[in-house]
């Protein structure tokens, strides 16, 4: 999705490819597999280096759930590189039978609601003051938050191919 | 009525259907991009075949996206033969209260009913699989019937297709499970592959023929002909024993890789998994496959599938 956007996209698996970025995303996948994977390469320390002198981060799902400062039902251990203001609950809505697909109103983006996929996903339940949420379900849940150079969602723009969360991200990166 | 709801949307393709069956205050449950969904949030990951909770915590702890909870791994179901069904609720329920990663269970292939229970028990996927004995020699279950999505195994491309044409949302190529013996896995992989590219060097009236010889829905092989991939995520599984197995599925185009018997039948289960891990993650640099393959103790011992007579092979199930 980013490529096809115009950006010059790469994987980014060890510590000397952070330093050849202007900005991540860090995807969909299982949160504790990152945290775990991240930590064992040196990848996580240095990154939360670059995310405090203000490297543009997308963390969607699991990358939401990275880059929040506190997250609750987390499994023993686990950590997050944190920079969101904000308090993060891990498979908030359930298992694989409550993922779901929905319309969000998001202003920030134009008048077309955002098509966004749920899979076993995250809530922001609480917003720090530093955070601003963007995007929230008729309920009122958080679901997407910006902080700065960081945004998070807690679905998956890149599944539905809606590139404006996208579009959004890389105009942090100048 | 079968579990699930009524006729879902069905998108076999990749092409966008809006499907508004389950709608709740607009939102769709158990819509084909969710199914598929989870499954892309897989990619790049390892899942391990389990029969307890204790082996569920360790497989979460080494870095498992997934785990498969089984009453038996293959190799035992092999060793101890008889009928091997879908596992005791009791046991899924633990190992699902055990794990925050999503827990996958095994169905006979036809086994809708059996589908149906793992779906009330609230798994994340249901695997309709070979490796325990089939309940049905000509159908396999209706997949489109069901909120949870299902992954199916298959040995060729017109057995993926087939799988998708009935609802699977993840392919998995079945190599020969419980042998410890990857050779099922690279072949089986490699014949996917390799029908797939193939299928993208035929012209549009070639098509028409290719679609009555795999034996797949015309529509679905002219997508997978013109993108090069099948419209859902691809795993290997099937006698992977070591990191470097799992890196040569990788290296093989597999987007993550599934292990059965190979780590809990090792001496150091923990420390195999973690390292079979390390080496999916970083399946090109053999830097990182070696050091991750180290000091790992006894591989499971195996059989070669060359000694394993025809009716005891596994891969052969599912039509």
């Amino acid at each position: 999705m980013l490529r096809a956007l115009g950006a010059d996209a790469r994987p980014v698996r060890r510590p000397e490819e952070l330093t050849e970025i202007d900005g991540l995303v860090i995807p969909g996948g299982e949160s504790t597999v990152i945290d775990k994977l991240s930590r064992a390469f040196g990848v996580a320390e240095p990154l939360k280096a670059a995310i405090a002198g203000g490297l543009p981060v997308y963390g969607t799902c699991a990358g939401l759930i990275l880059l929040a400062d506190t997250v609750r039902d987390s499994i023993q251990g686990q950590q997050s590189f944190g920079g969101l203001d904000v308090v993060v609950r891990r498979n908030a809505f359930g298992t694989q039978l409550d993922s779901f697909e929905t319309d969000l109103d998001i202003p920030e983006l134009g008048a077309d609601p955002v098509h966004a996929v749920f899979i076993r996903a995250p809530i922001v339940e609480e917003v720090g003051p530093a955070a601003r949420p963007l995007a929230e379900l008729e309920d009122g849940r958080v679901v997407a938050v910006e902080q700065g150079n960081l945004l998070g969602t807690s679905f998956h723009p890149e599944v539905t191919g809606d590139t404006r969360f996208h579009e959004y991200f890389l105009r942090k990166l100048g | 009525m079968r579990a699930g709801t009524s006729a879902r949307t069905r998108l076999i393709g990749d092409t966008d259907v809006t499907d508004t069956t389950g709608n709740a205050g607009g939102s769709s449950f158990g819509t084909s991009r969710v199914k598929r969904g989870l499954a892309e949030m897989l990619k790049g990951g390892v899942i391990m075949d389990v029969v307890t909770a204790d082996q569920a915590r360790i497989a979460e702890d080494a870095g498992a996206v997934a785990v498969m909870a089984l009453e038996r791994v293959p190799a035992d179901i092999r060793a101890q033969g008889g009928v091997a069904r879908m596992s005791d609720p009791d046991l899924i329920e633990q190992i699902i209260a055990s794990v925050s990663i999503p827990v996958m269970a095994k169905a006979r292939i036809g086994h809708f009913v059996e589908a149906q229970v793992l779906q009330a028990l609230g798994v994340d996927y249901v695997d309709e699989s070979e490796v325990l004995s089939p309940a049905d020699y000509v159908n396999h279950i209706d997949k489109w019937d069901f909120t949870v999505p299902f992954v199916c195994g298959a040995t060729n491309l017109g057995e993926a297709l087939r799988r998708l044409t009935e609802g699977a949302a993840m392919i998995r190529s079945k190599g020969e499970a419980g042998t410890g013996d990857v050779s099922e896995a690279t072949k089986h992989i490699r014949t996917i592959k390799g029908e797939i590219a193939a299928l993208g060097a035929k012209s549009a009236d070639e098509l028409y023929v290719a679609a009555k010889e795999l034996q797949a829905p015309y529509d679905l092989v002219v997508e997978v002909a013109r993108t090069g991939h099948l419209p859902v995520v691809l795993f290997t599984a099937g006698g992977v024993a070591t990191p470097a197995d799992a890196a040569l599925m990788m290296q093989l185009g597999a987007d993550g890789v599934f292990v059965g018997s190979g780590i809990f039948k090792s001496g150091d289960p923990a420390k195999r998994a973690a390292a079979i891990v390390r080496a999916t993650t970083f399946y090109d640099d053999p830097a990182v496959i070696a050091d991750a393959s180290r000091g790992l103790g006894e591989a499971m011992v195996g059989i070669n599938v060359s000694d394993l007579p025809a009716p005891h092979r596994l891969a052969t199930r599912g039509w």
